[in-house]
């Protein structure tokens, strides 16, 4: 791992004004990542997924982000203009979102998809484009990729969609991955296949990734360090091979509710939400 | 120990022709009364097509199906609803968005004619944890768990003796997750209830039940006690990658899964 982290974020808030007041959905968080695998933990409304697409500009009105420092490769991000920041987004910092099927254009065939994300960003002419997004398709493991690449979206299975929108995302070759969720509208052992195409993806290209979810044990089994937030602030980061020593209550109390395969059965012990939790961030 | 309900030999068909699936095939099970039952498996198992034509919302299907003894046929009586009634796996969509709490607990009461309306409304808002503060509001003022606890409650006044339980938690966070399971306990052991509970989620399945069932492209694979789950001895292989993969991510692992197909 190199010395200098890929991402820093110092201090990102992001704001909501409504009626009701000012809504403040992440409240002044830090972290800093490497070429490595960072988990963002959090339950709904924690804030988790907000981070991720501050990062990369995708905050929509009203909702303002403000930070100390977001620096990207040596780039502070927010004094970038729109147009710079279209060079940065895709090419070097992409994202993937939860669900394939709201994320994929469901009128347009998924090789031309994956093909146009090439186009994009480097100027190559069509038959190049398609050698690599079915380049692209095999290295994310699909059996066929000729007869996929001629599908429409609504013709493959949710795991199959959610490793196209991996195979779209990756083309560009990024330095950063954002993964919101990648994997939680899928089976188990599909999810882990999909992790297991990322994880490699990621140690061969040296890529960083945020992996965003609310899965605490799978992102302890998965990460290299995890970042847990509740209600916009950061609670604790640690080593996840550390996780189950880690000492903040609400990490514990996460871990706590969880139920066990060889479990006894018992009452399982209810989280107790702390209002200091909400004054006091990392 | 009497059998409060049995399934043998059941199979449900979708579509004709080339668009035909058969969904459920030959599947078969006893459920005791005062236990809870799981059917486990992915998605397209066909566990929840079971859980929906014991239910009656399928009544497309064939076999046998007895519930406290008498047999069921396609259509139900409103006995049959006073006896078993359903928690669905969304509580975001399984609540009137225009109904007040009041209303949602109120319609059944309403159906099946039962007195005291009243009481029985603020009762079960205690029963499921939610103070009679809760009875007026609407739906979009509650949240996950509240939700959940609402639609646990509009199952509950109506005194059934089963309750079919599809993925009740899988909307919601770990946390309330935790509190969901534990009120389903204590309901159940209060009031003697049988619980069918659908689930993809072993952890949950071993937490909840006293026998499950193994469900892959619409046959049981495998039907077990849940000390065999629990000591991490499950026979069949599918079941076997099930519960490696719910122990969280294994690089090694992984590479060693299998494509289990049909097996005709």
């Amino acid at each position: 791992m190199s010395d200098t982290p890929l991402l820093t974020v110092e201090d990102l808030k992001v704001d909501f004004p409504t009626r009701k007041g000012l809504v403040q959905a992440v409240r002044g968080i830090s972290f800093s990542l490497g070429r490595e695998k960072l988990g963002i933990v959090g339950e709904s409304g924690s804030g988790k997924s907000m981070t991720g697409r501050s990062i990369l500009r995708l905050v929509s009105a009203p909702g303002q982000v403000s930070a100390r420092r977001l620096e990207f490769d040596g780039i502070e991000l927010q004094s970038l203009s729109e147009s710079q920041m279209r060079e940065i987004r895709g090419q070097r910092i992409s994202m993937v979102m939860q669900d394939p099927k709201f994320s994929l254009n469901p009128v347009m065939r998924v090789g031309e998809q994956i093909a146009e994300a090439y186009r994009v960003h480097q100027n190559v002419p069509q038959d190049e484009a398609k050698r690599r997004a079915l380049d692209m398709l095999r290295a994310v493991r699909i059996r066929d990729p000729e007869r996929v690449y001629r599908a429409f979206p609504h013709e493959v299975s949710g795991g199959m969609g959610q490793r196209i929108m991996i195979a779209m995302m990756l083309i560009p070759d990024p330095d950063l991955l954002i993964a919101d969720e990648p994997t939680s509208a899928l089976d188990v052992t599909v999810q882990l296949q999909v992790l297991a195409i990322l994880d490699d993806l990621v140690s061969q290209r040296g890529m960083g990734l945020i992996f965003i979810s609310h899965d605490l044990s799978l992102v302890a089994s998965f990460c290299d360090r995890v970042v847990i937030m509740y209600a916009g602030r950061v609670m604790e980061i640690c080593d996840a091979k550390n996780l189950s020593a880690a000492r903040h209550p609400y990490t514990r109390g996460l871990l706590n509710c969880l139920p066990k395969i060889d479990g006894d059965g018992s009452d399982l012990p209810v989280l107790r939400r702390d209002p200091e939790w909400l004054e006091h961030g990392l | 120990m009497t059998a409060m309900i049995t399934a043998s030999d059941l199979n449900v068909i979708f579509g004709k022709g080339a668009d035909r699936v058969h969904a459920v095939r030959d599947v078969s099970f006893s459920v005791t009364e005062g236990t809870t039952f799981s059917l486990v498996g992915e998605s397209g198992s066909g566990k929840s097509t079971v859980l929906r034509a014991l239910s009656g919302l399928n009544p497309d299907w064939r076999g046998a199906l007895t519930v406290a003894g008498k047999a069921l046929t396609p259509r139900r009586d409103k006995a049959f609803y006073k006896l078993v009634q359903m928690v669905f796996q969304d509580p975001y969509g399984s609540l009137h968005p225009r109904h007040t709490v009041d209303r949602i607990l109120m319609e059944p009461l309403a159906i099946h004619g039962l007195s005291d309306p009243d009481r029985r409304i603020e009762q079960v808002l205690e029963e499921v944890g939610l103070g009679p503060q809760f009875r007026f509001r609407y739906p979009h003022q509650l949240s996950g768990g509240q939700r959940q606890r609402v639609a646990i409650g509009r199952a509950l006044i109506l005194e059934p003796r089963i309750l079919l339980l599809d993925e009740p938690t899988s909307a919601l966070d770990v946390s309330v997750q935790a509190e969901v399971l534990n009120l389903l306990q204590r309901l159940k052991a209060e009031r003697g209830l049988t619980y069918i509970l659908v689930s993809h989620d072993l952890s949950v399945v071993a937490h909840m039940c006293d026998e499950l069932a193994v469900m892959n492209h619409g046959a049981v694979v495998e039907a077990m006690d849940v000390g065999l789950l629990k000591s991490h001895q499950p026979n069949h292989p599918y079941t076997r990658q099930l519960m490696t993969a719910s122990l969280g991510y294994d690089r090694a692992a992984i590479d060693r899964f299998e494509d289990f197909g049909l097996s005709e």
